[in-house]
């Protein structure tokens, strides 16, 4: 059982997002950072589709009311359990009674918060995600708040496992015991170089100057950007001539531009159509690393293939493979 | 029937099937909807329908693993036998259409902008009804939020702009006119439609198997009831 303490500016329970009812107008949701998401619950030996926190800019403070088995991972929000700091991207097994203060973000913008078993809200419509504008899903459709209590599901062999280990290595002073290893390198989060993105449907209806500048320029990620998705400023993007679009198909990557030329990368709680002209799609493989960008962030873009995207989507799919084998062999050491 | 394939994005494809919004396009996006339903791959997520095309979602890793081919790209393959499927189509079947009866209270504190449309117009309140009821509707496409119809069909003689200034909450069930469309609002959202009544059915009830009462297809009809069947209708439901 988890209690909320202080909820933080944003903290929500999310999964892999509710798929299969967008053709009835409900958004998928879902973590922002996908990767993230999946490798904390791998560490705690879930399945990736548990749901987990996810925590933005400030961090939540939780109580853990049983001892119990919790990952963290993404942006680094500096969190401590009475004082003493706990690490990003390994198994800490904690007593019942702990306490883990999280604080303001240092590095990204999301982290996520896994517990073994995973989080036990009522799924619906197949999915345990939280979609704030139709207020549904997740824990009552809406962020956490202090009192909040979050009950926890099944162990499964995995997390038993790695629990007793845990459990026999710590003290009996101990509040918790951090396991002696880490996930690395594909969770590390990566600004050094742009996002990359395809062509999108209507890139032929802008002009020469603006499709060039989508990524020979910078672009700034405005206040007013959330789950839904990023407003960008500082370079404005104009059409060829002014032409309707009828509505289409959007998603978790669209780069749409409305009439006042301002690009929107649609994120997680992207709306299902849409009907702005899509200059550009980012890559699957850079949404994780886009959805760690905060507002007043600068983002660079650049151009790939359609092809060059998807080899890169199942190459990271394949690292990612190897990485659950990894945890899973180091779990069980 | 033509077509044309083209990505979006590194997982999905879109499939477009005309360039104007009217009823012979929306019957063919049915009729390539019933083929979509009829495909059995485990790398179909999904699709969404839209007025003049269809987006198909699919898994790329698994496209790679299921079929196997080490010669073409995910969306290649995905292209591939969707091309295969739609060429298929020969009878153009479409899912049984179903006709759906949506009882609405006209006028006054839920449809207080009835008597906009009918100045708009000039016509009378009960003329104004007259023309909403009269007309057939379809349900061309469910987005903007959760179970949102937007619905073709409207009577040319009650069009109606949208208000200058959107409300900032108008409730669900809310039965509204924005230019020549007709529309139920599905959940309490922000908007500019002209609202001329309210309906006790739900539209949205996500704690149900088919969670929403509408889908692209569907056939409309509105009714006019008085506030007795109203509220009958609304308690029953609650």
């Amino acid at each position: 059982m988890l209690k909320i303490i202080k909820p933080g500016l944003l903290t929500t329970v999310q999964d892999l997002g509710r798929t299969g009812y967008r053709h009835h107008g409900v958004v998928s949701s879902g973590a922002m950072d996908r990767n993230a998401h999946r490798i904390a619950n791998w560490l705690v030996g879930n399945n990736e589709s548990n749901a987990t926190l996810e925590m933005t800019l400030m961090g939540p403070i939780i109580e853990v009311q049983e001892d119990a088995l919790v990952a963290i991972t993404g942006a680094d929000l500096s969190p401590t359990i009475f004082g003493k700091p706990i690490a990003n991207n390994r198994p800490i097994f904690l007593k019942k009674g702990s306490i883990i203060h999280f604080d303001r973000m240092k590095r990204g913008c999301r982290a996520y918060l896994a517990i073994g078993g995973g989080i036990n809200v009522p799924k619906v419509m197949n999915s345990r995600s939280t979609d704030l504008r139709a207020k549904l899903g997740g824990y009552h459709g809406r962020s956490l708040v202090a009192e909040d209590i979050l009950y926890i599901r099944k162990y499964s062999e995995h997390t038993k496992h790695t629990i007793s280990h845990l459990r026999n290595q710590a003290n009996q002073i101990d509040d918790f015991y951090q396991a002696d290893w880490s996930v690395g390198r594909v969770s590390k989060i990566d600004n050094t170089y742009p996002i990359r993105v395809m062509k999108g449907r209507q890139f032929d209806w802008f002009t020469k100057e603006s499709q060039a500048s989508l990524v020979n320029k910078q672009f700034r990620i405005t206040a007013a950007s959330n789950r839904m998705g990023y407003r960008l400023d500082g370079n404005k993007l104009s059409q060829l001539k002014s032409q309707e679009m009828i509505s289409e198909a959007v998603r978790f990557g669209t780069v749409q531009v409305p009439s006042d030329g301002n690009p929107i990368v649609l994120m997680a709680d992207s709306q299902t159509t849409g009907g702005y002209p899509k200059i550009a799609e980012v890559a699957t493989v850079d949404l994780s690393r886009l959805a760690q960008k905060k507002p007043g962030d600068m983002i660079d873009f650049t151009w790939i293939t359609h092809k060059e995207a998807e080899q890169l989507l199942i190459k990271q799919e394949r690292e990612m493979k190897q990485l659950l084998v990894g945890v899973q062999l180091r779990s069980y050491r | 029937m033509e077509y044309k394939l083209s990505p979006m994005g590194d997982q999905s494809i879109l499939i477009e099937l005309g360039n104007t919004i009217d009823l012979a396009t929306h019957d063919i996006v049915q009729h390539v909807v019933t083929c979509l339903d009829s495909m059995d791959h485990a790398w179909i997520i999904e699709y969404i329908p839209a007025f003049t095309s269809i987006t198909v979602i699919y898994d790329p890793v698994q496209v790679l693993e299921i079929e196997a081919n080490p010669f073409k790209s995910p969306y290649h393959i995905v292209a591939n036998i969707i091309e295969e499927q739609i060429q298929q189509i020969a009878v153009l079947e479409t899912k049984k259409q179903r006709t759906i009866e949506i009882p609405v209270l006209y006028g006054g504190e839920y449809g207080p902008d009835i008597s906009i449309v009918a100045e708009h117009n000039h016509l009378t309140i009960e003329e104004v009804i007259s023309f909403h009821t009269a007309g057939e509707y379809t349900v061309y496409m469910i987005g903007f939020a959760p179970g949102f119809p937007y619905i073709g069909g409207l009577p040319k003689r009650i069009a109606t702009p949208r208000k200058t200034t959107p409300r900032s909450v108008t409730p669900a069930r809310s039965v509204g006119i924005a230019g020549e469309q007709t529309g139920v609002y599905s959940i309490e959202s922000p908007g500019g439609w002209q609202v001329i009544g309210r309906t006790p059915l739900e539209l949205f009830q996500p704690n149900d198997p088919e969670p929403t009462l509408l889908q692209t297809g569907d056939k409309i009809k509105f009714k006019s009831v008085t506030k007795e069947v109203y509220d009958h209708l609304e308690a029953k439901l609650c």
